[in-house]
């Protein structure tokens, strides 16, 4: 009777997919996929890295186990793992992801000294004052007006905005970019509905609310609708 | 029982002694009965303004550890008959020789007996703050139109705001030079109360007769002529829940008819 193979290697459109099987043990996993890669090992050195994908299924491996799936067939076959694909995550990573993605409403004046740190977007509804900080991983809205710092994408997300009802920032991060107020200002210049976002040449601009619609069609979370 | 108001603003030198002084004598004056508690342990000065220094015989650090008890401390204001009294600081002692629960005590006992008790703060967000915020119930805000009061005034409502079983802090805009105002040299004070976004409860003009009486140990609230002292007055009405509108910055002698215009909103 022949056996159910774990490990199996398909060739796709985008590459090489190493499909491995979610119902047996983590260490029959290993050992097949051992002997399989080693099967057919022809040692050409000189054949370039192929990069292919890791399919695990409904597998859940921890950090160490994936690098250690990633040495084993690194080690065998001129391999690169690319990436490692599970259907399921841990509670924390999906707890972290629907954070990161989540709007936080606040009502409240951030004022001087304090700061305000969220993992998703941030509505704002009342003003940061000078010396206040606000801190997004994602996009940063205020409904007041923006005295103090405001950093949006501060894990690292180039595509975050800010937009505030009145803009008057002290600085404006996005991402690791910085900018800050002109030394002197015109304080009856009219600053009012703007956005600042990070722009081709990794600046960051202060531009009229309405030129997001074209920079950020991704702000738009409505689905369907006309 | 009494009530618990502490003057605070952060930032030094902005009046928060000479306004804790004339808040508590327009309450005394009034008819409350006000005791006014200073704070600023190592840098004692209310009972200067108040002219009662050379009367301290004990102070709060001695109330706080015992070594008399509360009534033995607090000095008397001989102008007003028995409505006004002072607990001073101590001079020879730092901050950190009075912990926050024990100010909340003191404070607590105290609010058996006044129907008033301000707490005059010292400058700084250090223990000395925590110390005279532990036992309010209310508290006043004191700053001039100058960015950098403003800024620490800020930063003090922020840190009131966190405070537990504390209505929001009140505002008082002290020192406001008009002709500046007018200049566009000094904030406005819409500027300041739209910043800080807290309930005005009064505007003090700078005025030359304020340290002039302060010198003389005599807060400026016991001269009922004078422009400072009536808006010292009106913001211990407006604590004593009156509504009373703000005073106008413009020099008021214009004569009687210019009031009565401006009174029926005539221009």
């Amino acid at each position: 009777m022949k056996k159910r193979q774990n490990v199996t290697i398909k060739g796709t459109k985008e590459g090489l997919v190493l499909h491995l099987d979610d119902s047996c043990s983590y260490e029959e996993l290993k050992r097949e996929l051992d002997h399989k890669l080693s099967a057919n090992a022809r040692t050409q050195d000189e054949r370039q890295l192929t990069s292919v994908k890791v399919e695990i299924g409904n597998r859940y491996l921890t950090e160490s186990q994936q690098g250690e799936l990633k040495d084993l067939i690194r080690q065998k076959k001129n391999f690169e793992v690319d990436d490692i694909e599970s259907n399921v995550i841990t509670k924390e990573e999906a707890g972290r992801l629907l954070a990161e993605t989540e709007v936080v409403t606040v009502s409240r004046i951030i004022r001087s000294g304090q700061v305000l740190e969220v993992p998703g977007d941030l509505l704002l509804i009342g003003d940061v004052n000078p010396g206040g900080t606000v801190i997004a991983g994602g996009n940063i809205f205020i409904m007041g007006t923006l005295k103090g710092l405001a950093h949006a994408g501060c894990y690292g997300n180039d595509q975050a905005v800010i937009a505030a009802s009145s803009m008057k920032p002290s600085q404006l991060r996005i991402s690791d970019c910085l900018n800050r107020a002109p030394d002197s200002i015109q304080s009856n210049e009219n600053r009012e509905m703007e956005c600042a976002y990070i722009d081709d040449d990794r600046q960051i601009i202060v531009d009229r609310l309405q030129v997001l619609i074209q920079l950020r069609p991704n702000l738009t979370r409505l689905e369907g609708g006309h | 029982m009494g009530e618990a108001i502490v003057i605070t603003s952060g930032k030094g030198g902005v009046g928060k002694t000479t306004t804790s002084a004339n808040i508590g004598t327009s309450l005394a004056l009034q008819g409350k009965k006000v005791c006014l508690v200073d704070t600023d342990i190592g840098l004692r000065n209310l009972d200067v303004v108040m002219g009662l220094e050379n009367r301290i015989i004990y102070d709060l650090v001695d109330v706080v550890e015992k070594r008399c008890k509360i009534h033995q401390a607090l000095v008397k204001d001989k102008r007003f008959d028995g409505l006004l009294y002072l607990l001073p600081a101590a001079q020879t002692v730092d901050k950190s020789a009075v912990k926050p629960e024990q100010m909340k005590e003191l404070i607590l006992e105290l609010k058996q007996d006044y129907d008033y008790i301000i707490i005059d703060c010292p400058a700084g967000i250090e223990q000395g703050f925590q110390n005279a915020i532990a036992g309010a119930d209310k508290a006043i805000v004191v700053t001039t139109p100058e960015a950098s009061a403003v800024r620490d005034a800020d930063r003090i409502i922020g840190l009131l705001e966190k405070q537990p079983d504390m209505e929001s802090p009140k505002l008082v805009i002290n020192r406001i030079r008009n002709h500046m105002v007018k200049n566009g040299d000094m904030l406005e004070i819409d500027e300041v109360t739209q910043h800080l976004s807290i309930e005005l409860i009064g505007i003090v003009a700078d005025d030359d007769e304020v340290i002039k009486a302060s010198n003389h140990g005599e807060p400026i609230a016991l001269n009922p002529n004078n422009k400072a002292s009536i808006a010292y007055r009106n913001i211990a009405r407006r604590i004593l829940g009156e509504s009373i509108p703000l005073q106008s910055l413009e020099n008021a002698d214009k004569g009687m008819f210019t009031k009565l215009k401006k009174f029926f909103g005539v221009r």
